[in-house]
């Protein structure tokens, strides 16, 4: 192919950082912390803490070298649309992560227990086994399920409103009214605060009163897969919507440059969109 | 505005960091991918030193040289370090250092995205082989020892050697995600104006396609892995019929994985090949467009085929039959690109420097390889063979005979763009031959020992198989003794000796890295080119 040379338009390319390879080596001080406290050796524990400690410390400056080059005036249409692109592909992983947990509680509920429960029963030792949905296995003990109609409810209320306060946050953004801005952001952190305690009353509640644990088989381990999975992801976008917060009092962000704002409100969406499917098959089917 | 970029970091504002700190703090895409490149090195290195011990053992029966335990470790090490440590990495370096190259790009879209990606993986190595630095000081029975499939429930009752394994499989998931998404977003961004997708060089259609299939498939890999992990650790019965789960849930998910990776190791080879191919027979690539529609079948079927690796785990026959005739149907599109390759080299006034010899060469083997594959892929032929060393003979066809190949053919062929050095050629061609004779002695016979029955994964085996695995040992020797020609020759080109090479390197090598000097300045395509 021919070619030559124009000159249109300039990427911008960061000056070399410390931080990405410093977070490296602090995540495999976390892994081998981690590695050790599982097996039960206590000095695993000051590996975990120095390597949180360093990851927290790379994270705090790298993201604040980007806020700076932000604020400086580095990133224009160009570098924008890399940004969006590639938030948008860090949300389709996250996504197939999702749906690998939902396959497991499928493959669990349409195959594992009706194969073990269709076993001869001359070859089992679990001969009486129904295979019914909820279960703790052959062998496990008896817990009674959350109701879906009490707290999971509630919680699908707060995460759907949370979506729209967030878009309404948003809608302000780019008319560039700063209160309405944030009222409704300050909102939608707020009704994820609640989500994430009620949440985790629901857990208290599981495991003292329900008997419902991570050892309750295959729907307790798979329950709080998921949903602990996705309290996870609140409590990062909740951690992620209160920067934004700062930021917006600091006078970051205008009605026409906020990438970071629209980032965390796709995550934010995705999060609902996930708790929707949980809350249908995870806590109502 | 590049004149107003400020200093951001701990570094001397006025040069760019030396020494170790330039290599630990790059942001720069050439940087990053020779960091790629010489890491997937020497995991290849460490990688076939276990590959040694393995042929060392087996050399003949009742051998001492290993004992079971850590014939396990080394087999299950030996399979992680090559496919996680030496080609993924490897590969990615080369999508690193060309990509930009290819498209006329100024650097990787996400610069400190990329340096954390490469900068995980040194991290995700040290994680994997620390236990047996930990048994040294009494914790622990050594690294992982389940066989690289780490299949329940061998693996839930391991000993800290899987939660290394885990852990390690951790970090290389969100180093390859990473990567992807950064090379994804290269891609789409960042092209030359005036390069369509469907101008693209076949190399950056197949990274695209392999970024595709990562960001599909890894996250369940890591899902699956962090099962394991509570079903060790935290009481959960995922992998356990106790609680109503199922080991061969864990197959399926890291099948689910496994067998698209199969494709993340081979599309970028596969791409590597549609730029040797057409410089060394001087005709323009063959079917580009049928190529790229390859690719896209192949990723699609790839990710629906993955239980044939699982006929043998008691799957009901309906399973069977679509497995095995999806897996077939994958030859279909494969057979495109086999015909495509042979179309580009058809009546082309053909050379046979050092590259081209590769790529003739992963021709023959990968095709070895893909044929031995339609038998294993027959639900019923595959009862026979399945766990035999029949087994780990396709394997090494399809996964040295191919990938291996074609990275030691881009090797050789952008080796002199990188170091701006010719190789040593005469060196190079016995490189090749060797490797041919030694690849082939290797595992030739173990097709034989297959087919006669000897199992795969024991450290000891019948008397009537030790003729044939005394010449595998003897071909392994050979063929890992002849890997040192390719070293050297890196060095060499990399210290500065060798004849310089020219911008185009090859006579009438077309792509826009060859109309950039040998080798290329630390920063290329500031401003980019326009494509017509």
């Amino acid at each position: 192919m021919s070619a030559d040379i124009a000159a249109t338009r300039r990427y911008f390319v960061p000056r070399p950082s410390p931080y990405p390879a410093l977070m490296s080596f602090s995540i495999m001080l976390l892994a081998i912390g981690l590695g050790l406290a599982v097996n039960g050796y206590p000095a695993g524990r000051w590996f975990t803490g120095i390597g949180l400690l360093s990851i927290l410390f790379a994270l705090v400056r790298w993201i604040g070298n980007v806020i700076a080059e932000s604020q400086g005036g580095f990133y224009h249409h160009w570098e924008d649309r890399s940004f969006r692109l590639g938030m948008i592909w860090f949300i389709i992983s996250e996504v197939v992560l999702f749906a690998t947990l939902f396959g497991v509680l499928f493959y669990e509920r349409e195959v594992s227990l009706p194969w073990l429960a269709s076993l001869d029963a001359h070859f089992t030792p679990w001969p009486h086994f129904a295979g019914a949905w909820p279960s703790a296995g052959p062998a496990g003990k008896s817990f009674s399920t959350v109701n879906p109609w009490g707290i999971p409810a509630i919680n699908t209320l707060l995460l759907v409103s949370s979506g729209a306060t967030v878009t309404r946050a948003h809608y302000w953004l780019r008319r560039d009214h700063r209160a309405a801005l944030v009222f409704w952001l300050g909102l939608t952190i707020a009704l994820g605060a609640i989500f994430l305690v009620l949440q985790a009353h629901e857990f208290y509640e599981a495991y003292t009163e329900l008997g419902l644990t991570l050892g309750s088989g295959v729907y307790g381990a798979t329950f709080f897969a998921l949903t602990g999975l996705h309290g996870f992801h609140v409590t990062v976008g909740v951690v992620m919507l209160s920067a934004l917060l700062v930021r917006i009092f600091r006078g970051h962000f205008d009605a026409r440059h906020h990438f970071a704002f629209e980032a965390v409100s796709w995550y934010w969406h995705f999060v609902d969109v996930v708790w929707l499917l949980l809350f249908v098959f995870v806590y109502w089917l | 505005m590049s004149s107003a970029i400020t200093d951001f970091g701990h570094h001397d504002a006025h040069g760019e960091p030396r020494g170790l700190l330039r290599w630990l703090t790059t942001t720069n895409h050439k940087d990053i991918g020779i960091l790629y490149m010489l890491f997937g090195l020497t995991m290849f290195l460490l990688g076939g030193f276990f590959a040694e011990l393995i042929r060392g053992q087996l050399i003949h029966p009742a051998n001492h040289l290993l004992t079971p335990e850590l014939y396990n470790q080394v087999i299950t090490l030996h399979g992680l370090v090559m496919v996680f440590g030496a080609l993924m990495p490897v590969t990615a370096g080369f999508a690193n250092y060309l990509v930009p190259l290819m498209i006329g790009a100024p650097d990787m879209a996400l610069p400190r995205l990329n340096n954390w990606g490469f900068w995980l993986l040194p991290p995700a190595a040290i994680v994997l082989v620390l236990p047996f630095v930990l048994k040294l000081i009494g914790i622990g029975n050594g690294p992982v020892d389940t066989g690289w499939t780490m299949y329940a429930p061998l693996s839930v009752q391991g000993g800290p050697g899987v939660d290394f394994a885990i852990f390690a499989i951790f970090l290389l998931g969100a180093s390859s995600l990473m990567a992807s998404i950064n090379i994804v977003v290269t891609i789409f961004n960042l092209r030359a104006p005036g390069m369509t997708l469907m101008q693209m060089p076949l190399f950056v259609w197949s990274w695209l396609m392999t970024s595709f299939l990562l960001i599909a498939v890894f996250p369940a890999l890591i899902a699956g892995s962090a099962m394991l992990l509570a079903d060790r650790h935290f009481g959960t019965h995922f992998f356990s019929a106790a609680g109503g789960g199922d080991p061969v849930l864990w197959e399926h998910l890291f099948w689910f994985f496994g067998h698209p990776e199969v494709y993340i190791l081979l599309f970028p080879t596969a791409g590597i090949m549609s730029h040797i191919l057409p410089t060394f027979a001087r005709k323009p690539v063959f079917g580009y467009r049928a190529q790229v529609y390859s690719y896209w079948a192949i990723a699609a079927l790839s990710v629906v085929v993955w239980a044939h690796h699982m006929f043998t785990s008691g799957m009901p026959v309906a399973g069977q039959l679509y497995f095995m005739y999806s897996t077939m149907l994958i030859s279909v599109p494969l057979g495109v690109l086999f015909f495509c390759w042979m179309g580009t080299i058809w009546q082309g006034a053909l050379s046979f420097e050092t590259p081209m010899l590769f790529a003739l060469g992963y021709i023959v083997l990968f095709g070895i390889g893909g044929l031995t594959g339609l038998v294993l892929a027959d639900a019923v032929a595959d009862q026979q063979y399945h766990n035999s060393f029949f087994l780990v003979a396709h394997f090494h066809y399809a996964l040295f005979g191919g990938p291996i190949m074609g990275v030691i053919a881009g090797v050789y062929y952008w080796l002199p763009k990188m170091t701006g050095r010719m190789y040593s050629e005469r060196l190079g061609k016995w490189h090749f031959w060797l490797t041919m004779i030694g690849f082939n002695i290797t595992f030739m016979s173990q097709f034989f020992l297959g087919v006669a029955g000897m199992p795969r994964r024991i450290p000891d085996y019948a008397l009537q198989f030790a003729p044939l695995n005394m010449v595998s040992s003897l071909g392994a020797f050979l063929l890992g003794a002849s890997q040192l020609l390719l070293v050297y020759n890196i060095a060499r080109a990399a210290a500065g000796y060798g004849k310089p090479a020219t911008n185009e390197v090859w006579d009438g090598a077309q792509g826009l890295e060859f109309t950039l000097p040998s080798p290329p300045p630390h920063h290329t395509f500031e401003e980019q080119p326009v494509v017509t």
